[in-house]
C-alpha cells in the first residue's frame, strides 16, 4: 500500500501557506481514493506548532517536524536536509507538496538524495485503477498529459488553484520532532526586495489578473504615444480594483530596448512563454496583440475578457469570452470613474 | 586560486515557441509530430543564462563559459548556427532526445556526467548556469538534480540577478511570491543559479564572435557522446493539445461608457 506524505514549510509568520491548505486537501482526498493509505504531514520551519494545531483534524496519522531557525529561512541546502530527514523518517512512497518557491527549488535535489522521482507544476492528482497518477502541462502549458510512474518514492508538487483550501480542521496536533543537524552553508538570506518602482503589482490572489499589451505606449489617434497616461490609468485601475498586473513579453522587452516603457512594469510581470501562467479567476487583457503566447499565459484564467481596437484579433477571437473593440484609454478611464464612485 | 569563474551553462534547443505543436505516439513514448522537423531555438531561460555567463566572465578576468547541451547531434548543429555570434562559449554536446517527455533524472545523470568530463574546468570555480526551466518538460528540476550530482548545495531558482562583491562573494536576487526578490548572499563559487529572465537583452550577432566559437564547435559536435535517455518508468496514459475554443462576443460600435458599465459589473458580479 502506498504511504503519503503531505510536505510542507511554513510561512514567516508561522502560518501555512495557502497553497499548503489546497494542496493538503489533495492529500486527503488521495489518501482517501487510495483506500485509507497512511497519510502523514510534514512540516519545515522555525516553531511549526502553531501551522501543525491548523489543520490538526485532517485525518494525517502522524505529524513530524524539523524545527528551529535554522529551518525558518528559505534556503536550499537547510531546506533539502530538513525534507529529505522528513521523507526517510516517513518512509512515504508518495510525497505531495505544494509548488511554493521554496520548495520548487529544495524538493529536486532532495528526490535525488532519497533515490526517488519528481514532477512538478502538477494540476491534478487522481486515482485509476488503484494507482495514483497526476496531470501535468508540456511544452509550456501547449499540451497536457496524464501520466504514473513506478519509481517510488514519487515527490510530487501541486500548483496552486488546484484544489481547494482545506479549513475548519484546527486542533491541538501531537508533534513528533525529527532531529536534524543543520548542514554547514554558504549562503546566508539576507532580505526581501521589491523588483521594480514603488507599486506593488503583482498579487497572486487577486479575483482578476489585468494584462496591459504594447499598445499602452504606441502612437495614438492623435499620431502621439500617451505614456505618462496611460500609467495613470493601470494604476489608478490596479489601485481600485486590487487586480495583479501582467503584460505581453512585448511590452516588457521595450525596457530593454531603449523605448519608452511604463516604469512600473518589469520581466516579473510577463505572461506567457517566458513569463508566469498566473492563476485567477478572471483575467481582462488591454491592448494585446498576437496569439500564442497569451493564450499560454491565460491558460488558468477561467473567465476572460479584452478590449483591443481589432475585432480580428487572433488572440482575442476565440480565446476571450467578450472582445470589446474600442479604445482602451476612453474605456479604462470610464471604469476607473465608475470604481472610484463605489 | 584565480579570481575567474568556470560557468557551465546547461541548455539545449526547444521548439520555436510559435509553432503549433501536435504529440504522437512513438516507440519510445510520446513525442512530436515531425519533432526532427520543426524550427527550433536555444531554450529562451537558458538562453538568458548563457547571456548572463557571457556578461559575467567578460567582466571577470580568467573566466570561461561553456554550454552544456542535450540534443540530436544534426539539430545541435542547426542550433549552432543561430547562437554562435552570440557569445563566447565552448560547446560540449551530448547527442540524444531533446524531447520534453524524457525524464529529468536520467537528463540530469548526463548533464552532471557530462560536466564533470570537462577539460580544464576547476571545480570551486564552477558556476553551473542554466534556465529556471525549460520550454518543453518545463519543470524546473533539472538544474538542481545536476548541481546534487556535483556536490553543490548552494543552490538558487528564479534568479534576475547576480553581483559578484567585492569580497568575492555573490549576492543573488530570486524571485519568489507576490512579484518580490528574495535576496541572499553566497560566499562564493561553487553555486547553482537557474535563470530566469535575467536583466539582460538578446546580444546582436557578432560574426567575429561566430567564427571563434565554430572552430570549436564543429569538433565538439563530431565528439559527442550519445546519452540514451528516456522515460523509463513512467508511463503516459494520455497526451493531447487542449481544443477548447470560447465563442467569443464581439462587442463593437458601443460607447465607451457603456462597455466601462459592463466591465465594471462583471467585475462586480
Amino acid at each position: 500500500m502506498e504511504k503519503i506524505l503531505f510536505l510542507t514549510h511554513t510561512d514567516p509568520d508561522g502560518a501555512l501557506p495557502r497553497v499548503a491548505r489546497e494542496v493538503l486537501g489533495g492529500a486527503v482526498q488521495l489518501s482517501k481514493d487510495l483506500g485509507g493509505a497512511p497519510l502523514a504531514v510534514g512540516l519545515v520551519g522555525a516553531d511549526v506548532g502553531a501551522a501543525a494545531d491548523s489543520v490538526a483534524g485532517c485525518g494525517a496519522d502522524a505529524f513530524l517536524a524539523v524545527a528551529g531557525d535554522d529551518f525558518g529561512v528559505s534556503r536550499y541546502a537547510t531546506d533539502a536536509a530538513a525534507a529529505e530527514a522528513l521523507a526517510r523518517k516517513s518512509e512515504a512512497t508518495l510525497v505531495v507538496v505544494p509548488a511554493t518557491s521554496r520548495f520548487a527549488r529544495a524538493i529536486p535535489g532532495v528526490a535525488l538524495r532519497v533515490e526517488g522521482r519528481v514532477d512538478t507544476h502538477v494540476t491534478d492528482v487522481s486515482v485509476e485503477d488503484g494507482k495514483p497518477q497526476i496531470e501535468r502541462w508540456y511544452y509550456r502549458q501547449r499540451m497536457v498529459a496524464t501520466l504514473l510512474r513506478e519509481q517510488r518514492p514519487w515527490f510530487i508538487l501541486v500548483d496552486s488553484g488546484v484544489f481547494e483550501p482545506l479549513e475548519g480542521v484546527s486542533g491541538s496536533a501531537s508533534l513528533e520532532s525529527v532531529p536534524v543537524d543543520p548542514p554547514a552553508t554558504r549562503t546566508q538570506v539576507v532580505g526581501i526586495e521589491a523588483a521594480a518602482g514603488e507599486a506593488q503589482t503583482i498579487r497572486p490572489d487577486a479575483e482578476l489578473l489585468f494584462v496591459a499589451g504594447a499598445g499602452w505606449t504606441k502612437k495614438q489617434a492623435d499620431g502621439q504615444p500617451h505614456v505618462p497616461e496611460a500609467e495613470q490609468l493601470i494604476l489608478g485601475f490596479l489601485e481600485k480594483s486590487q487586480a495583479s498586473l501582467g503584460s505581453s513579453k512585448s511590452l516588457v522587452d521595450q525596457s530593454g530596448e531603449g523605448q519608452t516603457v511604463l516604469s512600473f512594469m518589469s520581466h516579473m510581470n510577463q505572461v506567457g512563454q517566458t513569463g508566469s501562467t498566473p492563476r485567477h479567476p478572471k483575467g481582462l487583457a488591454t491592448c494585446c496583440h498576437g496569439e500564442e503566447p497569451h493564450v499560454v499565459g491565460w491558460r488558468f484564467i477561467k473567465e476572460r475578457r479584452a478590449v483591443n481596437l481589432d475585432p480580428g484579433c487572433g488572440w482575442a477571437q476565440g480565446k476571450a469570452d467578450v472582445l470589446y473593440v474600442a479604445d482602451a484609454f476612453e474605456v479604462m478611464s470610464n471604469v476607473n470613474e465608475l470604481l472610484g464612485q463605489g | 586560486m584565480s579570481a575567474g569563474f568556470h560557468i557551465a551553462v546547461c541548455g539545449s534547443l526547444v521548439p520555436d515557441p510559435l509553432q503549433t505543436l501536435e504529440p504522437v505516439d512513438t516507440p519510445a513514448g510520446p513525442g512530436l509530430k515531425s519533432e526532427m522537423m520543426l524550427p527550433a531555438v536555444l531554450d529562451p531561460w537558458a538562453a538568458h543564462a548563457l547571456y548572463e555567463a557571457a556578461h559575467l566572465a567578460k567582466n571577470t578576468g580568467d573566466s570561461k563559459v561553456w554550454l552544456v547541451s542535450l540534443g540530436p547531434k544534426a539539430r545541435l548543429q542547426q542550433l549552432m548556427m543561430n547562437i554562435a555570434q552570440k557569445v563566447p562559449f565552448e560547446l560540449v554536446a551530448l547527442d540524444g532526445p531533446a524531447g520534453g517527455f524524457s525524464d529529468a533524472y536520467e537528463v540530469a545523470a548526463a548533464l552532471a556526467g557530462a560536466v564533470e568530463k570537462i577539460d580544464g574546468l576547476d571545480r570551486p570555480r564552477l558556476l553551473l548556469f542554466g534556465g529556471r526551466s525549460s520550454a518543453s518538460r518545463d519543470a524546473g528540476v533539472t538544474l538542481q538534480m545536476v548541481g546534487e550530482r556535483l556536490g553543490i548545495t548552494d543552490q538558487f531558482l528564479a534568479v534576475d540577478k547576480l553581483t559578484v562583491q567585492d569580497d568575492g562573494s555573490l549576492r543573488v536576487l530570486e524571485r519568489v511570491e507576490g512579484g518580490v526578490y528574495q535576496a541572499s548572499v553566497c560566499e562564493g563559487p561553487p553555486a547553482v543559479l537557474a535563470w530566469s529572465t535575467g536583466e539582460l537583452p538578446e546580444p546582436p550577432n557578432n560574426p567575429q564572435v561566430g567564427m571563434q566559437n565554430m572552430r570549436a564547435i564543429m569538433p565538439a559536435l563530431q565528439q559527442a557522446q550519445p546519452a540514451a535517455v528516456s522515460a523509463a518508468g513512467i508511463t503516459y496514459r494520455n497526451v493531447e493539445v487542449p481544443r477548447q475554443r470560447r465563442d467569443t462576443k464581439i462587442v463593437k460600435d458601443v460607447p465607451a461608457e457603456e462597455i466601462a458599465r459592463e466591465i465594471v459589473e462583471w467585475l462586480r458580479s
